[in-house]
């Protein structure tokens, strides 16, 4: 009876059910404003220490190398990054390699920036740079002359204009590297061509989504000492964010990795169900051919 | 000449680049070759615009089967480009206002932030989480326990699937802290970090060292597939 209905069954039905999988626990969440706790790993941790130990005034290059299509998996990261940065009162320079990385970066600063930090000023403690084409060759400009590529800000005014930009000549002045990235280039290229050649002027932490995540733990910790990896990741430097700045009753906006653990625990667990299902389909085939036989 | 110049360029660009690499004195070779790259990148969106032009305008000339995409691609691709690069609808500069190019072509409310906001973003969105279904429907139809290989590879995924999220927590967190390595969050990170990493490095080397010898026939000019067949 269940083999006959397996095997019958629509993928439309598989659809509708992946559909409300991630839609349900949205509205649950959504409604009661309950998540699920995360449990810090050592890689979140080491992500947060690295930003935790600057000083007041260090400056800081985050680079988001991420388009809308991964919004949803680094959006809370970088959200995340951005209130770390500002709690801890250093000098955030903002730059991509992604053509669609300027409008990331305005969304941060809008979300965080400007909503909860109005006291901080352009130009003296944060500064868009904008995106710049040529991937890695970018990178393996900026490690020794950020100058030479960037002539000027995001919106065209000279950097020789902007006070914060006096001093950092190469991406070896700035105390840390965020990386949050969507693939190439993004993290992979920010560990081979900044902080492999330069490991005792160059540190680069990042956080990047799950596809991406296996393929960087080998740099761990030599070359990459702090990773978050997707949402999880992204929860976990939330909770750790949150543990030490958030307050008794933080806004949504830095609990949104944690509520989007709700639909990935639904969705994995309907994943899991579909492969027992699926096997359970392909067993019950092979008990009857060797039957016929 | 056709063939011989770009063969030339090709191997001075990968030998100044690995000259720079190796010996410090001519860090600033690499430099000024890494910078005309950049400049040879940014040239590269017009080489990539003409590309697009070309190939959809000879699809729709042609009427190849799929030609009304085609005239999709080309329209978003022009709007998009007379609202970006012409700055319409945007303000000037308040510090320059006597130059109307001066405002940024991401302004709020411009056609071109229109364009970003209510059709680029929302239809990228919909792209990657369209990739729920698919691998839904993947895990229904192609995860067989078919062999031993494929047995291991199954209880990975599921202890990665679990141990991504509470359900990882909630499962074995009975287990007593003399066996809190058996705790499937813990397995995750062990399984990420020894059989993943150590796989991973093997496959990255490897790749290094095709890479190196691909690379060199390239600079030495013995592979010139790069330059294609020439009949263009």
């Amino acid at each position: 009876m269940l083999y006959s209905i397996l095997k019958k069954l629509d993928k439309r039905w598989i659809f509708l059910l992946m559909f409300l999988s991630v839609t349900l626990p949205i509205y649950i969440i959504d409604k009661t404003g309950k998540s699920f706790p995360e449990v810090p790993t050592t890689l979140s941790k080491q992500v947060f220490n690295s930003v935790e130990t600057l000083n007041e005034g260090d400056p800081v290059l985050l680079s988001f190398d991420f388009d809308p299509a991964s919004e949803g998996e680094l959006g809370p990261m970088a959200t995340a990054f951005v209130r770390h940065c500002a709690e801890k009162k250093v000098k955030m320079y903002f730059m991509a390699l992604w053509p669609v990385g300027p409008q990331m970066i305005d969304d941060a600063i809008a979300k965080v920036i400007h909503s909860d930090f109005s006291s901080l000023i352009y130009g003296v403690d944060y500064v868009n740079l904008g995106f710049k084409p040529g991937n890695e060759g970018v990178i393996k400009v900026i490690v020794t002359d950020l100058r030479e590529l960037f002539t000027t800000d995001d919106m065209g005014k000279s950097i020789e204009e902007i006070p914060m930009m006096s001093g950092i000549n190469s991406v070896q002045d700035f105390e840390l590297v965020i990386n949050v990235s969507a693939g190439y280039a993004g993290t992979k290229e920010w560990v081979q061509y900044a902080s492999t050649p330069y490991p005792d002027e160059i540190k680069v932490v990042a956080g990047c989504t799950g596809v991406q995540a296996p393929l960087l733990y080998p740099y761990i910790p030599n070359q990459l000492p702090g990773l978050l990896g997707a949402i999880k990741g992204a929860a976990e430097y939330e909770k750790l964010v949150i543990d030490k700045y958030g307050g008794d009753d933080p806004d949504p906006k830095y609990l949104e990795a944690k509520r989007r653990m709700g639909p990935q625990l639904v969705a994995h667990l309907f994943i899991i169900v579909l492969i027992i299902l699926a096997n359970y389909i392909y067993y019950i085939e092979k008990k009857v051919e060797l039957k016929n036989e | 000449m056709k063939r011989n110049v770009p063969l030339l360029i090709t191997a001075l660009g990968g030998f100044v680049l690995i000259i720079a690499y190796f010996i410090p004195a001519t860090q600033d070779w690499g430099e000024i070759a890494a910078i005309w790259f950049d400049v040879l990148a940014s040239i590269a969106f017009i080489l990539g615009g003409g590309n697009l032009l070309k190939i959809h305008l000879k699809n729709i000339s042609n009427k190849t089967p799929g030609w009304a995409y085609s005239t999709i691609t080309l329209f978003a691709f022009l709007i998009t480009l007379i609202f970006g690069l012409g700055k319409i609808g945007v303000n000037p500069n308040p510090q320059y206002p006597e130059y109307p190019f001066s405002g940024h072509y991401r302004e709020i409310g411009s056609p071109f932030w229109w364009l970003y906001e209510y059709t680029f973003k929302p239809l990228t969105a919909t792209m990657f989480a369209m990739l729920a279904f698919y691998i839904s429907s993947a895990a229904f139809r192609a995860f067989r326990a078919k062999n031993t290989e494929a047995i291991l590879l199954l209880g990975t995924a599921f202890i990665i699937l679990l141990g991504r999220t509470f359900a990882g927590v909630y499962l074995t967190s009975w287990l007593p802290d003399w066996l809190s390595g058996l705790k499937i969050e813990n397995l995750t990170v062990y399984i990420m970090s020894v059989f993943n990493t150590a796989g991973n490095r093997a496959i990255m080397i490897g790749i290094a060292l095709g890479i190196a010898s691909t690379s060199l026939k390239v600079l030495l000019g013995v592979d010139r597939s790069y330059l294609g067949s020439g009949e263009d």
